[in-house]
């Protein structure tokens, strides 16, 4: 995925390569830390922590249902389990074993969707996940994260196993710049502004804050200032602090590599509401993904790019 | 062999078991009597002379749960809480399903102090059991976890998922005990979705198998005692059991798996119970 920051080359790095180094660190700090895995560990990384640690991992096979509520289970006993397999499954497969045996209870569970959204490009609709945060944010009791890079991936999956209760964590499959600014630091609920600006302000979570910010740096080539707002938690989400990012602002725009139902669109439009400041949207509007060479072709395609980005912002900043 | 002033102790716990499952359902109110009462002897044995449990200390790290996968049946276990003391009878039996009652429709762990875990939607409790068990052998506890599941809830393939889990991870501290009572909410199980040889499919699913008389006190203690010995693998009790059982009226009468009763039916109830 191609991107600038302030005109600055960043490294790259991978969320599940990432979480899976963070998890292994973890362990070895924390003894009620396990891992269950249904078949996808060279995919999810959480291969890593069984070669470290393969008296806590569980390869459960090829069965989220069952995987899932054994993980309530071994929260039972005190654990800290991780679960993981693709966001869709994760989401999908298991969602009845999240909200019943999990997320009533308050369990300490974390659920982790990796390849989310479009990112297992080649898969197809069946294994793209765009609706998984419109259903855990429905979940009463769950942390939903969705960090944007590999940098915020680890300080998001620490901020989960320190957070007493059922997480849910959305995972790119894909290599990504690094961009999350690490000296802001990382509370879970505070939208962080990887850019300032005056004009437009574009809220994002999970990858495109990427999109976002080389838009944002195309507008100021045009003139027109924009800041970019990535959301770390879509849900606890600090009301106060999205509506404040707003203030002053001639429009706001949202964009979101997931569905338009239930996402981020929808919670912006709902926190921001009474205020006047228009609000134009951008996320995967109610349709299932299909196959495509790429990630990023995917994305264009479905109007998730830079391109598209800057072009709401243009229209954000003439609206209404 | 349990010595006849022991059967005679858990039998009459069993009974007042069934006096509160009436009691807490009342009268003109839906309720789960059928399938509560098809436990209660086990649950009688299990909380008055098997389980190694603390009202007192509800939280110690060294007891044995139980966990309720037919969670619907939350009422048998309320009345053994009750019984053992976890919480006050007399303020509690007449607030089941009230708003604001710990005595939830369905078993709330975050509500009422003894409930192991949030059951109800069926076929997940032996998977939350499973991974419990699991997590307790992590920490090198002795306890033993124990997981009733109805008969009609096994058409859930979660819970073979569960079987299977259980067998790979050798949870031989795991005790899964089907209240086989041949009926579910519609009719019988054998004329609604046959099951077909249960006994077959849980010893090629890799558990240790024992089929007892579920309302005879002294069989389920001696199988219960029998699970101890094994090493390795889980094991599976298959309770041949009576839906209702207790109560003449509504004995092997699958209206009564969340059926009301009538103010008669109550006392007809009460009166059988204390006799």
């Amino acid at each position: 995925m191609s991107s600038r920051n302030g005109g600055l080359k960043l490294g790259t790095h991978n969320q599940r390569v990432e979480y899976g180094k963070k998890l292994v660190e973890l362990g070895g700090k924390n003894a009620d830390i396990v891992v269950l895995e249904a078949d996808l560990g060279k995919s999810t990384m959480s291969s890593l922590f069984e070669e470290a640690f393969p008296d806590r991992y569980f390869e459960m096979g090829i069965a989220e249902q069952n995987m899932t509520s054994f993980a309530g289970g071994l929260a039972l006993a005190g654990k800290i389990p991780f679960t993981n397999t693709f966001a869709v499954f994760a989401s999908g497969r298991a969602y009845d074993q999240i909200r019943q045996s999990i997320a009533t209870a308050k369990l300490n569970v974390k659920v982790v969707g990796s390849s989310s959204g479009m990112s297992d490009f080649g898969d197809g609709a069946t294994h793209q996940s765009i609706d998984d945060v419109a259903i855990m944010s429905a979940v009463p009791n769950m942390t939903v994260f969705t960090p944007c890079d590999g940098i915020e991936t680890g300080l998001a999956v620490e901020a989960a196993a320190a957070l007493d209760g059922p997480c849910y964590i959305r995972l790119c499959r894909n290599d990504l710049e690094d961009i999350y600014p690490v000296q802001a630091g990382y509370r879970i609920g505070e939208p962080v502004a990887l850019r300032e600006g005056v004009d437009v302000a574009v809220y994002t979570h999970g990858i495109m804050a990427h999109a976002a910010l080389a838009a944002a740096q195309m507008a100021q080539e045009e003139g027109i200032s924009a800041a970019v707002i990535h959301i770390p938690t879509i849900k606890p989400l600090r009301e106060d602090l999205v509506r404040k990012l707003a203030e002053g602002k001639k429009g706001v725009v949202v964009c979101e590599e997931a569905s338009i139902q239930g996402g981020l669109n929808m919670l912006v439009s709902y926190i921001l509401r009474g205020t006047g400041i228009p609000v134009e949207s951008m996320a995967v509007m109610d349709v299932f993904g299909q196959s495509g060479s790429s990630h990023q072709e995917l994305l264009a395609y479905y109007e998730l790019d830079a391109e598209s980005v800057l072009k709401k912002i243009r229209k954000a900043v003439v609206l209404p | 062999m349990l010595e006849a002033v022991e059967k005679q102790r858990l039998e009459e716990m069993a009974k007042e078991i069934r006096k509160d499952i009436v009691t807490m359902i009342g009268v003109g109110k839906a309720g789960h009597l059928g399938g509560s009462c098809s436990l209660a002897d086990i649950v009688s044995v299990l909380y008055f002379y098997k389980m190694n449990h603390d009202p007192s200390d509800p939280k110690k790290k060294e007891r044995d749960r139980f966990l309720l996968s037919k969670g619907h049946a939350a009422i048998v276990q309320y009345a053994a809480l009750m019984e053992s003391g976890y919480f006050d009878k007399e303020e509690s039996i007449h607030t089941l399903k009230k708003l604001g009652s710990h005595l939830q429709g369905h078993p709330d762990m975050r509500k009422l102090a003894g409930i192991e875990a949030n059951t109800g939607s069926l076929g997940q409790g032996v998977s939350l059991a499973a991974g419990l068990a699991a997590g307790l052998k992590l920490d090198g506890l002795e306890s033993k976890v124990y997981v009733a599941v109805g008969d009609g809830e096994l058409a859930e393939g979660q819970i073979w998922e569960a079987f299977m889990a259980a067998s790979n991870f050798e949870l031989d501290n795991l005790r899964v005990i089907i209240d086989r009572n041949g009926l579910q909410a519609t009719g019988k199980t054998a004329d609604r979705f046959r099951i077909g040889d249960l006994e077959g499919k849980m010893k090629a699913f890799g558990f240790e198998v024992t089929v007892v008389d579920g309302h005879d006190v002294e069989a389920v203690a001696q199988a219960l005692d029998q699970a101890d010995t094994v090493k390795k693998k889980p094991v599976c009790i298959i309770a041949d059991t009576v839906k209702g059982k207790g109560i003449p009226f509504a004995e092997g009468i699958a209206s009564f798996h969340n059926g009301t009763l009538t103010q008669e039916q109550y006392d007809e109830a009460l009166r059988v119970l204390a006799g």
